[in-house]
């Protein structure tokens, strides 16, 4: 097997005296759909933010496509210095990156907010453009015939030249999906994608989502879906209270699912509508 | 209320369908009232205005458009349009270096806007007037040839509208989502295309109203450089005034043309909120 898209090797996050995350280690495989599942609280969009450095990780590392995300391992000179006290894995030291090699690191990584957070003062076919142009440098004309293929892709071709709040929740959702593509990215973060959404435009979104997990895309979604984790995910996480509970292929974390809090959370929200509001 | 509600009489009436009702609109007696008193009242100044012989509006028209006139305005014009141009650039600045991660930025932009909020313009102008004082020479230059009277307008006035404009676009920045700014982050936009074309056209739309506000106030403000012999719209009606001493007619001629200028600016705004509102609008 080769070496997994994304590693994460025991990752900690506070914020102030709260511990978000408590020792993460996650791989994710390429090609895969990785659905992370769990009570408000326990941390999983902090991962997921994590991945993509928008949040700083207070300890471990996390390594995407075999790039370290926000540090850079020290430099050979100190690592000589540093070998012949004991072999295998140092701990070593990580440097802090720049922000335009993080901003490079994130080009490669396309992440979906909860509430879409397109650009409200541009067009739909601006806000699929900008980071092309911008970003990469495209020439503008590329960026265009391209945002136009995947606005398509998510059904919104005619939509092209429509300001963002002329367009429905599920709609703007699909449009933002189509700006994370615009940048080919290599893993896709899907950070609770339909969960600002009124449940008649819940189904719209993840049939787009599910296109791409069918076009061998990499993905880790967060979500409250259990019913598309069931129909759509090659593994499933579970976190609470800043660990991973349990992680397994779908029929055996939500079929059976060998711990206790897994099993309390699938019963809960099976069972019971989603309560309205977003979580952070 | 449920028991009042049953007890009421049932709206279909027996004599016509309810469509061919008529409602009656209650009679506002009394606001009636109020109106013609107010129009009276309006009418017995406006009157007043025209047939008291003092204000003396043959002599308004006659100094309205001469050219010593004109050129006053004209100064209060550009001097408008210089100070608010470079004013809102410092502001800017200041407010980006308030709103950065370096504390010493931080507490050079809040020293600089707690300074020059906390006194006079009037007390600055004629600080800035006097600098030679302190300063008798910049540069190798005598300070009273590098300051004259309009340099000393531009640079005192601009100082001290950089500090308000500091806190209008701050207060803009602030009114973005940071949403906005971490999808720009995602999205691998750099820092000065992120605030460019992501957070400063939608900080616009609560940048224009105050920025409209201190246009206007700059305007009017510009007349205080009167008081240092600068030649703009007040200062050249009172060369005039000083002279023929028809105080009253003057000021009229320096009031209408504040009054056209900030009518005009005010429409401008109007069309300016409507550019910065594109793709706000809600589909009513």
């Amino acid at each position: 097997m080769s070496t997994p898209m994304v590693e994460v090797r025991s990752v900690h996050k506070s914020f102030g005296s709260l511990d978000v995350l408590r020792g993460i280690d996650l791989d994710v495989r390429a090609g895969e759909v990785t659905v992370v599942l769990g009570p408000s609280g326990s941390g999983k969009s902090t991962l997921l933010r994590t991945i993509n450095h928008l949040e700083k990780v207070d300890s471990g590392s996390i390594t995407v496509d075999g790039t370290l995300i926000g540090y850079r391992r020290e430099s050979k000179a100190s690592a000589r210095r540093a070998s012949g006290k004991g072999g295998g894995r140092r701990p070593g030291r990580l440097y802090e990156l720049r922000e335009r090699e993080v901003l490079r690191q994130r080009t490669r990584i396309g992440f979906v907010f909860q509430n879409f957070n397109l650009f409200p003062h541009l067009t739909v076919l601006d806000n699929v453009v900008e980071a092309p142009v911008a970003a990469l440098k495209r020439p503008r004309k590329d960026a265009v015939a391209a945002a136009r293929k995947l606005l398509a892709r998510v059904g919104l071709a005619d939509k092209a030249d429509a300001y963002p709040r002329q367009l429905s929740g599920g709609q703007q959702q699909r449009v933002a999906i189509a700006r994370a593509l615009a940048l080919e990215p290599k893993l896709l973060l899907f950070d609770e994608p339909t969960s600002a959404l009124d449940p008649e435009l819940v189904g719209e979104v993840l049939d787009v989502i599910k296109d791409l997990a069918a076009s061998g895309t990499t993905m880790i979604v967060v979500t409250h879906e259990i019913g598309f984790a069931r129909e759509v995910a090659d593994a499933v996480v579970f976190m609470d209270g800043g660990v991973i509970v349990e992680q397994g292929p779908p029929a055996e974390v939500l079929d059976a699912p060998r711990h206790e809090r897994t099993r309390a959370f699938l019963s809960r929200g099976v069972g019971s509508p989603r309560l309205p509001g977003p979580e952070k | 209320m449920s028991l009042a509600l049953s007890e009421s009489p049932s709206v279909a009436p027996e004599d016509g369908t309810p469509e061919s009702l008529r409602i009656v609109p209650l009679r506002r007696t009394g606001q009636r009232a109020a109106a013609v008193v107010v129009l009276v009242l309006l009418g017995l100044v406006l009157t007043s205005v025209v047939r008291n012989e003092a204000f003396q509006w043959g002599v308004v028209a006659d100094y309205f458009a001469t050219t010593a006139v004109l050129r006053g305005l004209w100064l209060t014009l550009w001097l408008t349009a210089v100070v608010m141009a470079l004013g809102f650039a410092l502001g800017t600045l200041l407010a980006v270096m308030r709103l950065s991660a370096n504390p010493v930025l931080r507490a050079v932009s809040w020293g600089y806007v707690w300074l020059f909020r906390s006194t006079p313009i009037l007390v600055q102008l004629l600080f800035w007037f006097n600098i030679g004082a302190l300063y008798p020479q910049i540069l190798g230059v005598r300070t009273v040839d590098l300051m004259g009277p309009a340099t000393v307008a531009v640079v005192g006035l601009t100082l001290h509208e950089a500090a308000y404009a500091a806190e209008v676009v701050r207060g803009g920045i602030l009114s973005v989502e940071r949403g906005q700014i971490e999808a720009a982050q995602s999205l691998g936009l750099g820092p000065w295309r992120r605030l460019r074309r992501i957070v400063l056209p939608q900080a616009m739309r609560s940048i224009v109203p105050p920025a409209g506000n201190m246009l206007i106030g700059t305007l009017k403000g510009t007349s205080i450089v009167s008081i240092i012999a600068v030649n703009d719209l007040l200062y050249s009606v009172q060369l005039v005034y000083h002279r023929t001493y028809q105080v009253v007619p003057l000021l009229l001629v320096a009031t209408l043309w504040y009054v056209v200028v900030t009518s005009l600016l005010s429409i401008g705004q109007y069309y300016v909120e409507r550019y910065y509102a594109r793709g706000q609008a809600d589909a009513r």
